[in-house]
C-alpha cells in the first residue's frame, strides 16, 4: 500500500481535545460532520483544506489526553492517510489501528518531514520517502496487525464472530 | 524473577501462571465501563450482528458527562442508553445524578482489588487507587468486549515510585502528582505501568490515593497501581457486603484473597523515591498537565471562575477543605464559584456535614454530581479571555468550550482560597489558622 501526500506538520503533545473538541463529544456521531471539526482548536485551517493521502507529522506523545475515539474518525474520514510521530499516546494508538488508520512511529522521519511537502509512504516495505532522504519503519507487530488488515477492529470482531459461529 | 503488579494482574486475567513484560494477552476485564458514549458503542455493537449481549453482568454504564442534558441531542443520547439498558437487564446502571463513573463504581464496590477493568474513558486509571488494573480503550474496544468478552493487552513495563514522610498541612496529593508530572513530563510514563510505595503511602487518605491514581492519566500512563491496605479493604467490605448481602467479614475476606501484591525483587524499568515533605502546592499552567510551576510564580493572577470537582477532586475530603476556608467569608466580586460534588453519595455527606452550607454561604454554586464543565460540555464552560482556576485533570486549550480561555489546574485548596481572593492565592494562611 502507498501512501501519498502533503504534510501537515504538528509539534508535542498535540491532545484529542484540539484534534476533536470534547463539547461535539456527545452530540455528532456521523464521521463527516466530525472531519468538519478535525483539528478545530489547533489549525482551523485543516479541516478546509486537507485532502485525501495527505500525511499528518506530530512530535511526542500525540493524541494523549481522552480516549474519544473520534480523535481517530476524524482524521481519518478527512482523508489523511497516515499519522508519523515521534510517540502516539497509547489510547490514540490503538484507536488508530482498530480503525486502520496507519500510525507509524519514527522519531527521523517526524523530525525531517516538512509541513507542506509532498511525501511518500510505502507500508508494505516500511519505508517513507521525502525531500530529507529516505526513513524505515518496522511493521505492526503481528498480534494486531490482523486488526489492520482486515480493516479495523470491529470487521476483525465480525470475522472472529463468524468463524466462532 | 519476580514479578511487577501488571504482570501478575494480567497473566491471572489472561488465564496464564506467569506473563512477561512485552508479551501481548488475551485478556478478559471483569469490568466493562462507559458513559454517556455508550450510545455510540451501542452503534458499533449492532454492526456485529449479536442480538444479545452475551455477558450483560460484567458492563457498568453511568450517565454523567452531560448530565443533566443540556440539549435535546444529548436528551435523545441518555434515551438510547435507557432503551438499551433496559432491553438487555443492565444491572449496574447509574442516572443523572448518581455521579462520576469511576466515583460511582468505587462507591458501589463493583471493581475490587486485583480486578481488571477497562473503560471508553482515559481516566479508568483511576481504579488503581484501590489495588485494580483500570485502563482507557476506544470506543471500538468496548463494543468488542461486549461481544467477545477479551481484548488483546500489551504487558507494560513499570516505573515504581517509593514515597517517604509525610506531606505538609497546605499540600494534596494533587500537589504529588503535578510534582511527578511536571518533573518527568506528560509523556513520562508513556506505555509504562506506575506503581506507587514505601512507606509514605500509608499517610495518605483514601481520597488522597484516588486523585494520584487518577492524575496518572496526564503522566501517559496503561495503568497506575497502589498496593491496598487495611484502610482500602475496610472502605470496600462494607459496601460490598451491602450490595451481595453477606456480612462485613466475608466481604473482607473475599476482598483480600483477590488482592494482588508485587513480588519483592519485581524487576522496574526505574524506581524513584520522592520525600513527600519535599513537595510544595503546584500549579499547571495553560496548556498543558506538565507545564507545572511553583504557585508564587502565577500567585496573583486573576480569575474569572473557581471550579471544584471532577473525578480527580470532587471528593468529600475536597468539599471539606474548600468549606473550611471559605467558612464565615464571601467570593471575591466578579468571581463564580463552581462546586460540583463526584456523586451523590458525595454531596448527600457534605450536606450532612454543614460544608455545603458553608459554601453557598460563601456564595458558591452547586452543581449536579457528575463532569460538570471540565470537557466543555455544560454546566459551566468559559467564555473567550476568561481564566479558570480548577480542581480539574486537563487544561488543554478548547477544554472548557472555547480555545480563548485559560485553565490553571491545583489543589482543592488552592481554587478555594483564589475563589476568595479573585486571584490564584496560596492557601497556607487560612488553613494554618484552623489548625
Amino acid at each position: 500500500m502507498i501512501i501519498r501526500g502533503r504534510v501537515w506538520k504538528y509539534g508535542d503533545n498535540v491532545n484529542t481535545d484540539v484534534i476533536f473538541p470534547g463539547k461535539y463529544t456527545y452530540t455528532i456521531q456521523d464521521p463527516a460532520e466530525m472531519a468538519r471539526h478535525a483539528l478545530e482548536d489547533l489549525d482551523p485551517s485543516f479541516a478546509a483544506n486537507v485532502q485525501p493521502g495527505d500525511i499528518v507529522v506530530g512530535g511526542r506523545n500525540w493524541g494523549c489526553g481522552s480516549s474519544r475515539e473520534q480523535a481517530v474518525t476524524a482524521l481519518k474520514k478527512a482523508g489523511v492517510g497516515a499519522i508519523v510521530a515521534v510517540s502516539f499516546a497509547r489510547i490514540y494508538y490503538r484507536n488508530a489501528i482498530n480503525n486502520a488508520l496507519p500510525a507509524i512511529i519514527c522519531p527521523e522521519a517526524a523530525e525531517a518531514l516538512q509541513h507542506g511537502e509532498t511525501a511518500e509512504i510505502d507500508m508494505t516495505a516500511g519505508r517513507i520517502h521525502c525531500a530529507a532522504g529516505m526513513f524505515s519503519f518496522p511493521p505492526l507487530p503481528e498480534a494486531v496487525l490482523g486488526i489492520f488488515e482486515a480493516g479495523g477492529l470491529l470487521a476483525y470482531v465480525r470475522k472472529q464472530l463468524g468463524e466462532e459461529a | 524473577m519476580g514479578a511487577t503488579f501488571v504482570q501478575k494482574v494480567l497473566a491471572r486475567a489472561a488465564g496464564r501462571e506467569h506473563a512477561e513484560v512485552g508479551e501481548v494477552l488475551d485478556v478478559r476485564p471483569d469490568r466493562i465501563l462507559s458513559h454517556d458514549n455508550t450510545a455510540a458503542i451501542i452503534a458499533k455493537w449492532r454492526t456485529l450482528g449479536q442480538s444479545r449481549l452475551p455477558n450483560p453482568e460484567r458492563l457498568a454504564i453511568t450517565l454523567d458527562h452531560a448530565a443533566p442534558p443540556p440539549t435535546v441531542r444529548h436528551a435523545q443520547n441518555h434515551a438510547v442508553i435507557r432503551a438499551f439498558v433496559a432491553e438487555h437487564g443492565i444491572r449496574h446502571f447509574f442516572e443523572v445524578g448518581r455521579g462520576i463513573c469511576h466515583q460511582v463504581l468505587s462507591e458501589e464496590a463493583l471493581v475490587l482489588p486485583g480486578d481488571v477493568i477497562l473503560g471508553a474513558d482515559s481516566h479508568t486509571v483511576h481504579f488503581g487507587w484501590l489495588g485494580a488494573f483500570g485502563a482507557g480503550v476506544g470506543r471500538s474496544e468496548v463494543a468488542a468486549l461486549w461481544a467477545l468478552g477479551r481484548i488483546w493487552l500489551r504487558v507494560p513495563p513499570t516505573i515504581r515510585f517509593e514515597l517517604r514522610g509525610r506531606l505538609a498541612p497546605d499540600v494534596s496529593a494533587k500537589d504529588l502528582a503535578l510534582h511527578i508530572i511536571g518533573r518527568f513530563g506528560a509523556d513520562g510514563g508513556l506505555y509504562r505501568a506506575v506503581e506507587f510505595g514505601g512507606d509514605g503511602l500509608a499517610t495518605l487518605s483514601l481520597d488522597d490515593r484516588m486523585t494520584l491514581a487518577n492524575m496518572m492519566a496526564e503522566f501517559g500512563v496503561k495503568n497506575a497501581y497502589l498496593p491496598p491496605d487495611e484502610q482500602v479493604f475496610d472502605w470496600l467490605a462494607n459496601r460490598l457486603a451491602q450490595r451481595q448481602g453477606i456480612s462485613p467479614a466475608e466481604a473482607s475476606e473475599r476482598i483480600a484473597t483477590r488482592a494482588l501484591y508485587p513480588d519483592p525483587h519485581a524487576t522496574y524499568e526505574a524506581v524513584h523515591v520522592i520525600h513527600l515533605g519535599d513537595v510544595e502546592p503546584l500549579v499547571a499552567c495553560p496548556h498543558t498537565v506538565d507545564n507545572v510551576v511553583p504557585i508564587s510564580h502565577v500567585a496573583g493572577r486573576r480569575i474569572h471562575m473557581a471550579f471544584l470537582g471532577t473525578c480527580t477532586n470532587g471528593r468529600l475530603s475536597d468539599l471539606a477543605t474548600a468549606a473550611r476556608i471559605v467558612r464565615g467569608k464571601r467570593i471575591a466580586p466578579g468571581v463564580r464559584f463552581l462546586v460540583i460534588p463526584a456523586s451523590s453519595e458525595v454531596l448527600h455527606a457534605a450536606l450532612e456535614a454543614g460544608y455545603i452550607a458553608d459554601l453557598v454561604a460563601a456564595g458558591a454554586t452547586i452543581g449536579t454530581p457528575g463532569c460538570g464543565p471540565c470537557m466543555g460540555n455544560h454546566l459551566g464552560v468559559l467564555a473567550p479571555g476568561e481564566v479558570c482556576i480548577s480542581s480539574a485533570n486537563r487544561n488543554f486549550r478548547g477544554r472548557m468550550g472555547t480555545p480563548d480561555a485559560e485553565i490553571y489546574l491545583a489543589s482543592p485548596a488552592v481554587v478555594a482560597a483564589s475563589a476568595l481572593a479573585g486571584v490564584i492565592t496560596r492557601p497556607t494562611d487560612q488553613l494554618t489558622a484552623e489548625q
